[in-house]
């Protein structure tokens, strides 16, 4: 087992009950690292210590923040900086902790990130549903404008922003980023297609913006009290630091866990006493997702991959959003696969065809095998339908939507059909029976039946 | 009352002016409007719409998109029920059936006396306590057909008031930006200058790489 | 969540070969800078399917039909054409198995909850696309499910209802309301599988633009109420011709069916409409079809009219005519309006008046225009100068948005997408003042007084018109950036009809004298009025911008007769009528009870004339006092040359034959001429054009030929650029910017040498010279009187739908007149002890009504503003048209 004694950089705070508050922020070192930027730091050194941690978004794409940070074009303002807290990909759940458990940390990288960009205003994006989130923050930034950390002027220097709390109201999809930006700019949560539209050139009011996600920022007080190559000492060639996976499904010990990024193996999170556990009621382990519902699933045979970026991409699937959801050997394929599916097709924001007509769609065919009306042939169709969201059904998907939602519905549809192909025919093979069953019925025609 | 009352209407106008464009305060104004009546209504529409200066079928074609905006009444407790894979893994549907039953109401469907509204809806962020649920965003996790039961036997018996505001409310807390602290929050278009700190600290020799 | 990585937009080396080479299905081509994949590929003949991409809108990228394989150097993958700019060295594949396949994906997904009865829908035959699969067989459908329903359809508007269930979500209609017509009332509303497009609730959709939806849908959710289920597109036939409802002139095409108009669609030239059409405009063709349109000739038999042969009603006109000759000479024959008649038949009628009858007592406008100097003599603009990117524009005019709608979404377009500067002078605000950089809003009839100040300062010790000084200050530097930029285009019109054109031309004469280079976009509102204008219909006038006084000479060897003087104008020929000095007065399409701003002139006026004879195509309030009514053909069924406020001149064509046995106008003029014992020389509207080609100096090259050639497919701008040796006296016009700059005038006098002529036209004429081109100067107005503390002056404008004549004949926009109220600064109304909303008494010194009054803190102290010509309130019996402005009082004891 790799388990490693590496330190907890995000959620060390987690285990005290008022971690939220300014008091605990201040006693456990918070703000310092902004004290030490402001004091002796330019924006440029800020931005080089973040690069310099190979910080990878924790969002899902999993992008460099520091490399993210340096495409905004040089000259044009005003730039701002989006923080994505709309934690919503099924699975996924470490965001509302952090900012429900500690809102400051985010702040001072808030704080940070915006210094090191010259972002005119940030604005922190909480998903709609999560009140107490909500709560900590809008305490958090009170508290924190109070004492002088935000607003005009911080500690005395030159650097001056407004960090301002928006919140959402129940859309998946604003979860994209350029979806995410429409939100803020009090529109419908739709994409809008990269390019032209990246949001380092053309983001919030078409102005350039940095969107990081809430975990992302948590690390950046940690990287500039510690440097960047502290951080960068933590982890795999090419995933370093520390990571936060949720474990959730059928395990004994669910739960949300703050390990060394790119180490720890598949196996060793599901397994081991102190993370999952193991399959509830030792079960076999039928198949799992490693990143978030959007993420082709992963059998047995995966188990002891680490969860490294690039591994994991390699072998056909992402870490995504740090979300691993473990299925044992009770679960229906067809069901698990229509809950996913389901799921994309209820958060299509509908702009694209493909991704509003398809992903309903597949279903609508799913729930009529599930429900024992299915075809022999709904399998092909199945399949060509995702083939027109999704062309050549790949991984890393193509498509012919303009965001990755659509194709996100692929992929499940994709896992349990590529490998739980008999199980969708036992359920159609229900199904022709119950039709001959009822054939004579039908056959003699009974309008008004033989009462 | 349906327009923002004066309180109200005066947070609206808080809200709109931390935004360097008024349109981006909709979703905010829209959580107000629903605080104060526990729906949006068409005339909270209108209201909006004057207020950040856009047609009211605009306001309504973003309120519309969010599903946490309702249109019509609903029960003073929304009772949400996740189904989404890690809950369906653990019971969720099962609960959800439970819920369905205890209530008398199938999802999407209100008590007959305005208390209950039961939804079922996706992934809410705590799939490693399912199943679970939240009524008006406060969050109930690892939920049994018993804890349910006894869930609603406390709200209805108002056990739980001050934990559950009543549908509309969310964050009970607001963030208020002092006058004297604030940066200044600025059009667009006049926030077109390079920040005055951007050279700070700029020892010669000593920049990052950016 | 694979998200693609944030990079920033690969930019593209500016490169020095003009074009992009970009390869399409293996053909090279040479695409223009920034031009879509989709345009260039349709450009070249490769035809990319859509639904969502209009090229006058701002592409979406949305419904996924265009995606095609494109390698961009990076491997080929599926990118929509219709959001992608073509970049060098690109690879396109518009028909590569991957390409079709996602092509054929999208369309089956499109049409899985789309009905697919295109037999009995309004669009059948019209949506390439869908056509294409119904064509090809779509199969059988491999969606068993059920589709999506949606009630049936749904009124949206007064004009256009939705079918939900039809709609693709395509978002043209939602894109166009708010950003072509600025009316963002219909939207998307929901999400994913349940977005639909409508309104807010009982907020309907009420845009002066709604038409244009109908006409971009793709497929068949919406519709007009006016066309819907009357006939399938492939029953119709159509021809290209030019709306003539306002001086705008947008291209439009005429469809019928069985000698009977359906509908019109917008046609898209670009120095015009782009494609689009008003409601006004694109609906009123019912009013052609009409059951009161005049059929036969009437004549007047006691208090009523009976019906006429036409050898009877000719004749008994023609009597009238020699009638008042005989009595009293020409000057007893007065002739108003022509503002809807072709450029031939106006000009018909300038001979018939002028040369053959030889009264100067002509004039096709109704007291509410410019000088026809100033229309015709000012230096002139385009639209498109005034609304070049990089350009400013000052705006002395009517609300656009209510005159002149296609204008305003170009201004809106140029002002919102473009960024142009607007400095408008208003006395009220209007449609653009939100956009406007500066709104200098100064009291009636001292606009003159506001520009003069914008140009050389507020004299001390005085104010400008009551405009606020720190705004003038903001305009007069932009102003005279733009000026001295060469990027000024002044927009001038009538802003009220409540008060003289005089000020307004003096204003725009103080800027031709301060800015010799600047050019002027002036505004007529009629039809046709400045071709009208441009063939004589005007009193001091002969055709071709040419005056009585230089240009007798000329007519004198081609026409019988030309009139010794300049004559009067409407006020004038009302006010002599009156007064008893007109004997026969004509009305060519006129109305001036409903139209002339001074109800009590006209009225007498008509009342005092001794006889009216009337060309009409319904029996209006005017019409009805006419002694003789002969029935005219109208739009539609005639054909000709039409020319907009720019002196755009473009075709006209005729698709179905006029009712009854209503005749053209210009026979009419051609009948009348003969029966007085001349001859017209005349047999055909070729001819027509072909002699005032010949006489016009406006005219000069423009002919037939010209006209009909593809060159001229947007219309040709009189008069064609003048060449290196300009015709002296001529004023000035930049050559540059004429869409039709191979043709050379033709200074020969000779009326058979008309060829297109690439000969140089050195040689001298001989006989009488081309008269010169009207130079405009305008005579400096009288100060309008002070105003007592106790009256209000009026400003009085009009809305887009009102009493006109068209717009009442046609069912569907009848209705759609809002009304007026009296509009007050509220520091007026309690000065005045007015109460909100009460129903008061309005008197000027001419007469009065009874309006209701409402507060208005947009219009400026000391001032009242009220919309004319709507139903209830008869404004025009307030205004005398001899005085420069109306002063009303609000009698606060009256009625309630
Ligand atoms: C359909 C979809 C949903 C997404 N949802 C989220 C989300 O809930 N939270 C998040 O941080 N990023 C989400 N992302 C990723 C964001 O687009 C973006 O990449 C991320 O916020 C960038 O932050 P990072 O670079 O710090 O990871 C989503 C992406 C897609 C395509
Ligand atoms: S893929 Fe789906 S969610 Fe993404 S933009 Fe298109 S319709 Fe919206
Ligand atoms: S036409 Fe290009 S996506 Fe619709």
């Amino acid at each position: 087992m790799t388990i490693t004694d590496a330190p907890k950089i995000i959620t060390r705070r987690f285990d005290t009950p008022d971690s939220h508050t300014i008091t605990r922020y201040e006693e456990t070192g918070g703000y310092q690292a902004l004290r030490t930027a402001l004091g002796s730091m330019s924006p440029a050194q800020v931005a080089a210590q973040v690069k310099d941690a190979s910080l990878l978004g924790r969002g899902g794409a999993g992008f460099p923040a520091g490399v993210k940070w340096g495409f905004c074009p040089p000259g044009v303002w005003p730039r701002y900086l989006v923080v994505n807290g709309d934690e919503s990909e099924p699975g996924t759940y470490k965001d509302r902790l952090l900012m429900e458990r500690d809102p400051h940390q985010l702040i001072e990288g808030v704080l940070l990130a915006s210094y090191a960009i010259g972002a005119a205003q940030a604005f922190i994006y909480i998903r709609g549903e999560m009140a107490l989130a909500q709560e900590r923050v809008a305490k958090a930034l009170n508290e924190a404008y109070a004492k002088g950390y935000i607003g005009k002027n911080i500690l005395g220097s030159d650097y001056s922003i407004d960090v301002v709390m928006a919140w959402g109201a129940g859309a998946y999809i604003v979860g994209e980023e350029t979806a995410l930006i429409e939100s803020l700019e009090g529109n419908r949560g739709m994409p809008r297609l990269k390019p032209p539209f990246f949001p380092a050139a053309k983001g919030l009011y078409m102005q350039p913006t940095v969107v990081n996600n809430v975990e992302t920022l948590s690390n950046i007080p940690w990287i500039v009290s510690n440097g960047g190559e502290t951080f960068a000492e933590l982890g795999a060639e090419g995933s370093k630091g520390t990571r936060i996976f949720a474990v959730s499904g059928h395990v004994k010990n669910p739960g949300v866990f703050e390990v060394e990024y790119g180490v720890t193996t598949f196996r060793d999170i599901i397994y081991a006493p102190v993370y999952g556990g193991g399959i509830r009621s030792d079960r076999a382990l039928k198949c799992f997702i490693p990143g978030g519902a959007s993420a082709p699933w992963f059998y047995e045979e995966h188990l002891d991959l680490p969860l490294e970026k690039a591994t994991v991409d390699k072998a056909g699937s992402m870490l995504g959003s740090g979300a691993i959801v473990v299925m044992d050997d009770t679960t229906d394929a067809v069901a698990a696969c229509l809950s996913v599916v389901k799921f994309f097709s209820h958060e299509s924001c509908g702009k694209c065809t493909p991704c509003r007509e398809g992903t309903n769609w597949l279903e609508k065919i799913l729930r009529r095998i599930l429900d024992g009306y299915g075809r022999p042939s709904d399998l092909d169709l199945l399949m060509d339908v995702a083939d027109n969201i999704s062309p050549g059904i790949a991984w890393p998907p193509k498509q012919t939507t303009i965001c990755p939602l659509g194709p996100s519905a692929v992929s499940p549809l994709a896992s349990a059909l590529g490998r739980f192909r008999p199980e969708f025919e036992a359920h159609i093979a229900r199904a022709a029976r119950a039709e001959a069953a009822s054939a004579p019925a039908q056959a003699v025609g009974l309008p008004g039946g033989v009462a | 009352m349906a327009r923002f009352s004066p309180e109200h209407l005066e947070t609206a106008r808080e809200i709109i002016a931390r935004y360097p464009r008024p349109k981006s305060a909709l979703i905010p104004l829209l959580h107000l409007a629903q605080e104060q009546d526990g729906y949006v209504t068409d005339d909270a529409m209108r209201h909006i719409a004057e207020l950040v200066g856009v047609t009211p079928a605009e306001v309504l074609g973003t309120c519309s998109f969010y599903e946490m905006f309702k249109l019509h009444p609903v029960g003073t407790y929304l009772v949400n029920v996740c189904t989404n894979i890690s809950c369906m893994l653990c019971g969720g549907e099962e609960l959800l059936a439970h819920a369905s039953e205890r209530l008398g109401v199938a999802p999407g469907g209100t008590t007959p006396d305005g208390r209950f509204t039961l939804e079922e809806v996706e992934c809410i962020a705590a799939c490693t306590e399912a199943p679970c649920l939240q009524v008006n965003y406060r969050y109930v996790t690892n939920v049994t057909n018993d804890d349910f039961d006894r869930l609603i036997d406390d709200l209805a018996a108002g056990k739980l008031d001050h934990e559950v505001p009543p549908h509309g409310t969310l964050a009970r807390v607001r963030q208020h930006i002092p006058a004297d602290r604030t940066a200044g929050i600025v059009p667009v278009a006049e926030a077109a200058v390079e920040p005055a700190w951007m050279h700070a600290n700029e020892a010669p020799g000593a920049g990052g790489d950016a | 969540m694979t998200d693609t990585a944030a990079t920033p937009d690969a930019e593209v080396e500016p490169e020095v070969v003009p074009g992009v080479p970009v390869t399409i299905d293996g053909r090279e081509i040479i695409a223009d800078e920034g031009e879509l994949i989709i345009d260039a590929a349709e450009r070249h003949g490769i035809y990319i399917p859509r639904f969502c991409y209009h090229p006058r809108m701002t592409p979406v990228g949305m419904c996924r039909m265009c995606i095609c394989e494109v390698d961009t150097g990076r491997g080929p993958a599926l990118q929509p054409t219709c959001m992608l700019e073509c970049t060098p060295g690109m690879v396109v594949e518009t028909a590569s198995p991957v390409t079709t396949k996602a092509q054929e994906g999208v369309l089956e997904l499109l049409l899985i909850n789309h009905p697919l009865d295109c037999r009995v829908c309004a669009k059948g035959g019209e949506s390439p696309p869908l056509d294409q699969t119904v064509a090809n067989g779509p199969g059988e459908s491999r969606f068993v499910e059920e589709k999506r329903h949606k009630a049936k359809p749904i009124p949206i508007s007064d004009i256009v209802l939705l079918d939900r269930e039809r709609c693709i979500l395509c978002d043209r209609c939602t894109r166009f309301a708010k950003e072509v017509a600025g009316d963002p009332l219909i939207h998307f509303i929901n999400r994913g599988n349940d977005t639909e497009v409508n309104t807010f609730p009982d907020d309907p959709f009420a845009s002066y633009f709604s038409g244009n939806t109908v006409q971009i849908c793709p497929v068949g959710a919406l519709t007009s109420a006016t066309y819907r289920f009357r006939a399938r597109p492939w029953d119709l036939e159509a021809v290209e011709s030019t709306c003539q409802t306002c001086a705008v002139g947008c291209r439009m095409a005429i469809e019928s069916s069985r000698n009977e108009v359906l509908r019109y669609q917008g046609v898209d030239i670009d120095p015009v409409n782009w494609g689009w059409l008003c409601d006004k405009g694109r609906f009123n063709f019912e009013a052609l079809g009409s059951e009161h349109r005049l059929r036969e000739p009437l004549i007047k038999q006691g208090d009523a009219h009976r019906q006429a042969r036409w050898a009877e009603a000719l004749g008994e006109a023609a009597a009238a005519l020699q009638a008042a000759l005989d009595a009293g000479g020409p000057e007893r024959i007065g002739v108003i309006g022509g503002a809807r008649l072709t450029n031939e038949a106006a000009y018909a009628w300038a001979k018939l008046a002028k040369g053959v009858l030889g009264t100067d007592n002509v004039d096709c406008r109704l007291g509410d225009s410019l000088p026809a100097e100033a229309v015709l003599g000012l230096p002139q603009a385009t639209i498109d100068d005034a609304c070049r990117p990089g350009g400013t524009v000052l705006y002395l005019g009517p609300d656009p948005k209510e005159a002149l709608p296609v204008l305003y979404l170009r201004l809106r377009h140029a002002l919102v997408h473009d960024g142009i500067g607007l400095v408008e002078v208003t006395p009220v605000r209007t449609s653009l003042s939100d956009h406007a950089a500066v709104v200098l809003q100064h009291r009636p009839g001292e606009v003159h007084t506001a520009v003069r100040a914008l140009l050389h300062g507020i004299p001390q010790g005085q104010d400008a018109g009551g405009v606020d000084p720190d705004a003038l200050d903001a305009a007069r530097a932009r102003v005279a950036a733009a000026a001295e930029a060469g990027t000024l285009t002044v927009v001038v019109g009538t802003q009220s009809v409540a008060e003289s054109p005089q000020w307004v031309t003096d204003a725009a004469a103080a800027l031709a004298e301060a800015y010799p280079q600047v050019r002027f976009l002036p505004l007529v509102r009629r039809g046709n009025e400045r071709g009208a204008l441009e063939m004589g219909l005007a009193p001091g006038l002969l055709p071709g911008r040419t005056t009585l006084a230089d240009g007798a000479a000329w007519y004198r060897t081609t026409w019988p007769t030309v009139p010794g003087a300049a004559g009067l104008d409407t006020a004038g020929i009302l006010t002599a009528a009156a007064a008893g000095q007109i004997d026969t007065l004509v009305l060519l399409g006129a109305d001036p009870l409903t139209d002339f701003p001074d109800r009590d002139l006209a009225t007498r006026g008509l009342d005092g004339a001794r006889r009216i004879i009337a060309l009409d195509i319904f029996l209006n309030p005017s019409v009805l006092q006419a002694d003789v009514v002969l029935p005219v053909a109208a739009f539609g069924e005639v054909e000709g040359s039409t020319t907009n406020l720019e002196g755009r001149i473009s075709l006209l064509n005729q698709k179905v034959t006029p009712p009854g046995t209503a005749r053209s106008d210009w026979e009419i003029a051609a009948e009348l001429a003969r029966r007085l014992g001349s001859d017209l020389q005349v047999a055909s509207t070729d001819d027509l054009w072909n002699e005032a080609v010949a006489m016009a100096p406006s005219l000069d090259g423009i002919t037939l030929e010209l006209l009909l050639s593809p060159d001229a497919s947007d219309g040709v701008v009189a008069p064609l650029p003048a060449e290196a040796t300009p015709v002296p006296d001529e004023p000035a016009d930049d050559a540059a910017d004429a869409p039709v700059a191979a043709t050379e005038p033709d200074e020969d006098a000779d009326a058979d040498s008309d060829e297109d002529a690439e000969a140089d036209g050195d040689s001298e004429p001989t006989g009488p010279s081309t008269p010169p081109m009207v130079a405009f100067s305008a005579a400096q107005p009288l100060d309008p009187p002070a105003l007592d503390a106790y009256a209000l002056r009026l400003v009085a404008t009009r809305k887009l739908y009102d009493l006109g004549t068209l717009t009442q004949a046609s069912p569907s926009l009848a209705g759609l007149t809002p009304g007026t109220v009296l509009r007050v600064n509220p520091y007026d109304f309690d000065r005045l002890g007015v109460v909100e909303g009460q129903t008061l008494r309005v008197k000027s010194p001419r007469g009065g009504v009874e309006v209701e009054i409402v507060t208005d803190a947009t219009v400026l102290r000391g001032t009242a503003a009220v919309h004319t010509n709507q139903p209830d309130v008869a404004v025009n019996r307030l205004i005398d048209a001899t005085q420069p402005v109306t002063d009303i009082r609000i009698e606060t004891g009256g009625a309630a």
